[in-house]
């Protein structure tokens, strides 16, 4: 297996984007990538690109053809292939695209990941997302997305002991990154008020609990190692990339607020890093609703199961903090076109580990991961990044 | 949900019709029709089950889709039924009685409405034991 190498990154500002189509989103993020890979489209042998439901929100499939014809490679026919995994659909494009590089069969590779959520009305984007877990056993008997965190929520809170205050600075330290973040979705401070004066969605969840509905597209440049500084001074090498899946309904878990194909995948990636959770520097983590970023940093093995809470409410997950999560603001803050999520964490740990990410810097950040999760834990995709 | 998606599942929708694997014993509800432990050496069958068990953990769905709305808020569960699988339902009782650990049995109910004059669909809910 050769080594890979991120060579470029390029993502569009996050947001509603009114004016702004589908094929839009992916030429700009498309554009900046290969600019900042000091690339022509021409040395593009392959594309993967992560979308979860252009089917439903656009009423358009075979996107692969669609973003390879837009972006001006189908007169080359290069094979441009859509991936998807739910939420999890940006990630596992990455890992598809690691794999081409890695196994030889490709040399300059492009993940990308896009979605147009604001084309169709509000409930129309809810039922597509509901699509994401067990259609026929949960959605059919009224189970939405924030209802079926609540219900992590609710047992996380029942066997351990965290406060609604606790869990509410997950959303307060995201709105503090997304501040800091030029692309973010919503770049205003909030406070724990904020979050518990808001809207209930689902008893104990909160308006501020929840990750937005959100336009956006992400891309990445991949090459082999050994190629790698034809382009760039700062090659950022993938040290693992991992995957693992679990059932796709909620009430057939193990445990219900343990997502174990979050602990199964980071194990896998530890072991091919040969690392342990102490030497990464910053985490992307999956925070579509805040009791998810308080699974996934113990389910990464960040700290010990039941502790998250006070963990977060110590600082120790903010800038500055022993291990800072989500420094683009997450999901919460920097937004979620769902494709584009799991692109758009390997951009941001990308920018850290070049020293670029401006207000957010980690000093000296050397290693960084990104955690990606498709529905409620049913698909998820782990990636470590390196500086070299 | 389209006519023929839902009628083919009526008897497991309305009369908790689920399956076992006779060679583990395991019981599935929602049906699984390949058994994930004993895979080809399994040998399922249905099983009606008796509709009583326990509340894991749930939520109160402020928030509603649409073809939900009509109901109010409405308490939304994982039940673990006593013969041991784990599904998903509503609970019909007051939002503020609604407990970890509250024994409930399962009552037939309307679940949904496809608009005005759509399909209704009906199914089982779980109410106090």
């Amino acid at each position: 297996m050769r080594d890979v190498a991120v060579i470029g990154v390029g993502c569009t500002t996050f947001g509603e984007k009114w004016s702004e189509s589908f094929r839009d989103l992916f030429i700009e993020a498309g554009a900046l990538a290969l600019e900042d890979a000091h690339l022509s489209g021409e040395k593009i042998d392959a594309m993967y690109v992560g979308n979860m439901s252009a089917g439903r929100f656009i009423e358009q499939e075979h996107n692969g053809a669609l973003i390879a014809d837009y972006a001006g490679m189908a007169t080359r026919h290069i094979p441009s292939t859509r991936v998807e995994a739910a939420c999890a659909s940006g990630g596992l494009a990455f890992r598809q695209a690691v794999i081409a590089v890695a196994s030889g069969m490709e040399d300059i590779v492009v993940a990308a990941g896009v979605e147009k959520m604001t084309d169709v009305e509000p409930g129309a984007t809810t039922d597509a997302l509901a699509g994401a877990a067990d259609r026929e056993w949960e959605g059919f008997v009224g189970a939405t997305f924030p209802g079926l965190y609540a219900m992590i929520a609710r047992d996380y809170m029942h066997k351990y002991s965290m406060t609604r205050e606790q869990l509410a600075q997950v959303a307060v330290k995201n709105h503090y990154n997304g501040a800091r973040n030029p692309i973010a979705q919503y770049q205003q401070e909030i406070t724990i008020d904020t979050v518990l004066r808001s809207t209930m969605v689902a008893d104990p969840l909160r308006l501020f609990d929840c990750s937005p509905i959100t336009d956006g597209a992400a891309a990445v440049i991949l090459a082999p190692m050994s190629r790698a500084r034809e382009f760039t001074d700062t090659p950022i090498k993938v040290l693992a990339t991992a995957q693992a899946s679990d059932s796709i309904a909620l009430h057939d878990r193990r445990d219900i607020s343990t997502l174990d194909a979050t602990v199964a995948a980071s194990q896998r990636a530890f072991k091919m890093a040969k690392l342990t959770h102490k030497d990464i520097n910053m985490v992307e983590v999956h925070d579509c609703f805040s009791i998810a970023e308080i699974c996934a940093i113990e389910d990464l093995g960040f700290c010990k199961k039941g502790t998250a809470g006070k963990f977060t409410a110590d600082g120790e997950t903010a800038l500055g903090g022993r291990i800072p999560v989500n420094t683009s603001g997450g999901l919460k803050a920097c937004g979620h076109p769902v494709g584009a999520t799991g692109i758009k964490q390997v951009c941001e740990i990308v920018q850290q580990l070049r020293g670029t990410a401006g207000k957010r810097q980690i000093d000296g950040a050397k290693i960084g991961m990104t955690h990606n999760v498709g529905g409620t834990g049913a698909t998820v995709a782990v990636h470590i990044l390196g500086r070299v | 949900m389209t006519v023929a998606r839902f009628w083919r599942k009526i008897p497991q929708r309305y009369n908790l019709i689920g399956t076992k694997c006779e060679t583990c014993h395991r019981h599935f509800f929602p049906p699984r029709t390949f058994c994930p432990d004993c895979r080809r050496e399994g040998k399922i069958v249905d099983h009606k089950f008796a509709g009583k068990g326990t509340v894991v953990t749930f939520t109160i769905i402020q928030t509603a889709p649409d073809q939900f709305a009509s109901h109010g808020p409405y308490v939304l569960a994982i039940i673990k039924l006593d013969e041991g699988p784990q599904m998903t339902s509503q609970v019909v009782c007051d939002p503020g009685e609604a407990k970890i650990g509250m024994r409930v049995k399962s009552t037939f109910r309307r679940i949904a409405t496809d608009g005005e004059s759509g399909i209704i669909h009906y199914g089982t809910k779980f109410m106090p034991e």
